[in-house]
């Protein structure tokens, strides 16, 4: 019995130090080339002016200025789980690594939360630096009431988007060399559906149809409560259901990546060309 | 217990709907504190055999175990006692520097801190990549590049080791020191075992205790090498140097075979010019009397003779073999008889099965 937690114990220290070196290649990218932080904030910047100045000109009210620049950070988040998470496994394979991370005893899922937990950090840098630069930019207005909720729905929402993350890193890797192309696709879709820089769930343009095609997103269930709560002044009772969405994707999309990887993994034992470069 | 043991292992590829045997019931064990050098051409079914081992593939049919466990039913167990090096692979992160990829991978199996920090220290002093030890590994030569996968290959302390022809493409000082160091870890703890596939006889018979000849997915030698030398005692093996034009290949195919179809002969080899990128032609008599022909990679030599090395059944048909090549217009400079040499084992071995 006492080996067997030992051996729990053991397993579980392992898998933290995976989570942190993992996090630390991805934290060190950024810190070695810090460039790309700078294009990466001044770039999303750019059709947030966009928007905003286009929600101007229609005499939209004064709140989708704020609904513009919430959703442009958040949507550092999406990119980066979909480069950054989504097509990791693929591009590790690309570059060799992938093999190393197959051989060692380390748990995938956690090799892959390293991803997450690295990406996530450095996103979150990303996406305040938009959210601060915005709200100095343009003439926007705040009215957090309920911090908490806020938090909840801030993390549940990080957790299911980049849960989201995982399971598309497996199916990306088992699709093979078109993680790029499968990419490409989802971006555009996701910008579409999720409402990053308009409402879609509280809106009346969207059908009850496409609202709920939408709700599989997390980021639409997300952002939609984030507006409530950050700038439309909402506090808990109001974004229940948005709570109990995205507890839902959570509950189904870590599970799903567990179960992809798993698959993912033995695929790659059968047919032995997984984990190889170019194939 | 063994340290590595296979059980009548089997792994079938399915391509384009055509079966592929690239394993035929290899039955091998390899005890702590060995080196088994496992020797092949392309294809043979080398790293097919390492991917099992190391947990990467699964087998068509048949067990292994590495210290006892299952790979298949156990690959947690064994992931931690093993580790793989290949020739030519990513030794890590392109931005890290040769320090912080070592302290990266020596993560990937759970070091403390102080542990990791010591073998990494270590192990930059043996693999001599000090000056290197803060450089981004994108900034080394192909040569510290596979140092500092070695030193990966190494950062657990693995109880088994699997080199995949881990020299491939590197100088002869590289080459050397890395043989020297596989050695050196193996005789320091006797312990630890290694399985190292490579196309270079030379640095088998330098570094292995024992060599294994696999062809076509089987397993058709498994000895020491200076048991698998005088395997060959019943033949000789000697050297003839001839004056001809190096670089007409339809004279020097003609050549080998002429010298193959020769009473008594039982494989030819020719040494190559400097056109040929290192390959040697062979000729191989099966024992059934037919014969197969083709080319392997070698050390080239540029002087204008043409060296041939052959195998004869017996030394009293050296005289023989010398007129039919004077018969046929070739200027016999030299004949040396010789030591069997693994390269011979490794012929004779391949021609057998061909035949």
């Amino acid at each position: 019995m006492s080996r067997g937690r030992g051996n729990i114990k053991d397993d579980l220290i392992l898998n933290l130090k995976v989570v942190y070196a993992r996090a630390y290649v991805r934290l060190k990218g950024l810190l070695r080339e810090p460039h790309w932080s700078i294009a990466e904030v001044t770039i999303p910047l750019l059709s947030l002016c966009a928007y905003i100045y286009m929600y101007t000109m229609l005499d939209a009210p004064i709140e989708y200025m704020a609904f513009v620049i919430v959703g442009g950070a958040m949507l550092a988040f999406w990119s980066n789980v979909l480069w950054g998470v989504s097509a990791q496994l693929y591009w590790e394979k690309e570059t060799g690594m992938l093999q190393h991370y197959m051989l060692s005893p380390a748990s995938r899922l956690a090799v892959l939360l390293g991803m997450a937990a690295g990406g996530a950090l450095n996103t979150t840098l990303r996406s305040i630096s938009i959210l601060l630069v915005g709200t100095l930019l343009f003439p926007v207005e705040y009215n957090l009431l309920d911090i908490n909720a806020l938090l909840i729905v801030f993390l549940l929402t990080i957790t299911a988007l980049y849960g989201m993350g995982m399971l598309f890193a497996s199916l990306f890797l088992l699709y093979g060399r078109e993680a790029t192309h499968i990419a490409d696709l989802l971006q555009e879709p996701i910008y579409l559906f999720s409402g990053i820089y308009y409402p879609v769930l509280s809106s009346q343009i969207f059908s009850q149809a496409v609202k709920l095609v939408a709700s599989i997103i997390p980021l639409t269930f997300g952002i939609d409560a984030i507006r409530l709560l950050l700038i439309m002044g909402k506090g808990m009772e109001d974004v229940l259901l948005h709570i109990v969405g995205l507890s839902l994707l959570v509950a189904i999309l870590l599970p799903s990546s567990y179960i992809a990887l798993r698959k993912m993994e033995d695929v790659s034992k059968r047919h032995g060309r997984l984990t190889l470069r170019w194939q | 217990m063994y340290a590595v043991e296979t059980i009548e292992l089997s792994r079938v590829f399915e391509l384009k709907g055509k079966s592929i045997l690239a394993l035929d019931d290899v039955n091998i064990r390899i005890g702590k504190g060995e080196i088994l050098g496992l020797l092949g051409a392309n294809g043979a079914g080398k790293t097919t055999l390492v991917k099992i081992l190391s947990t990467l593939l699964l087998p068509s049919k048949g067990s292994s175990y590495i210290h006892g466990h299952d790979v298949v039913k156990e690959a947690k167990q064994v992931r931690r006692i093993i580790n793989l090096v290949s020739g030519g692979e990513t030794p890590g992160y392109g931005m890290l520097t040769v320090r912080e990829n070592l302290w990266f991978f020596s993560q990937l199996y759970g070091l403390s801190s102080s542990t990791a920090r010591e073998r990494i220290e270590m192990l930059i002093r043996d693999m001599e990549l000090e000056q290197y030890r803060d450089v981004r590994m994108h900034r080394l030569s192909t040569g510290y590049k596979q140092r500092l996968n070695l030193a990966r290959g190494f950062i657990n302390d693995p109880k088994v080791l699997f080199l995949d022809e881990p020299t491939l493409g590197l100088d002869v000082i590289n080459a050397k020191h890395m043989r020297k160091y596989i050695r050196e870890w193996v005789n320091a703890d006797k312990t630890r075992t290694i399985l190292l596939t490579t196309h270079y006889l030379a640095e088998a018979e330098e570094v292995c205790d024992k060599i294994a000849i696999i062809y076509k997915g089987r397993i058709v030698a498994y000895e020491s090498p200076s048991a698998l030398k005088s395997s060959l005692s019943n033949g000789v093996s000697i050297n003839v140097e001839i004056f001809s034009d190096p670089t007409a290949i339809a004279s020097r195919n003609s050549m080998v075979e002429k010298i193959s179809r020769s009473s008594g002969v039982l494989a030819c080899m020719l040494e190559p010019s400097g056109s040929d990128n290192g390959y040697h032609d062979y000729m191989v008599k099966h024992e059934g009397g037919s014969y197969s022909n083709g080319r392997y990679d070698g050390s080239i030599s540029s002087d204008g003779l043409t060296r041939v090395r052959i195998i004869l059944d017996d030394d009293s048909k050296i005289p023989d073999l010398v007129s039919t090549l004077v018969l046929n217009g070739y200027k016999v400079l030299s004949v040396r008889k010789d030591q069997p040499t693994l390269e011979d084992v490794y012929m004779r071995y391949i021609g057998m099965r061909e035949g």
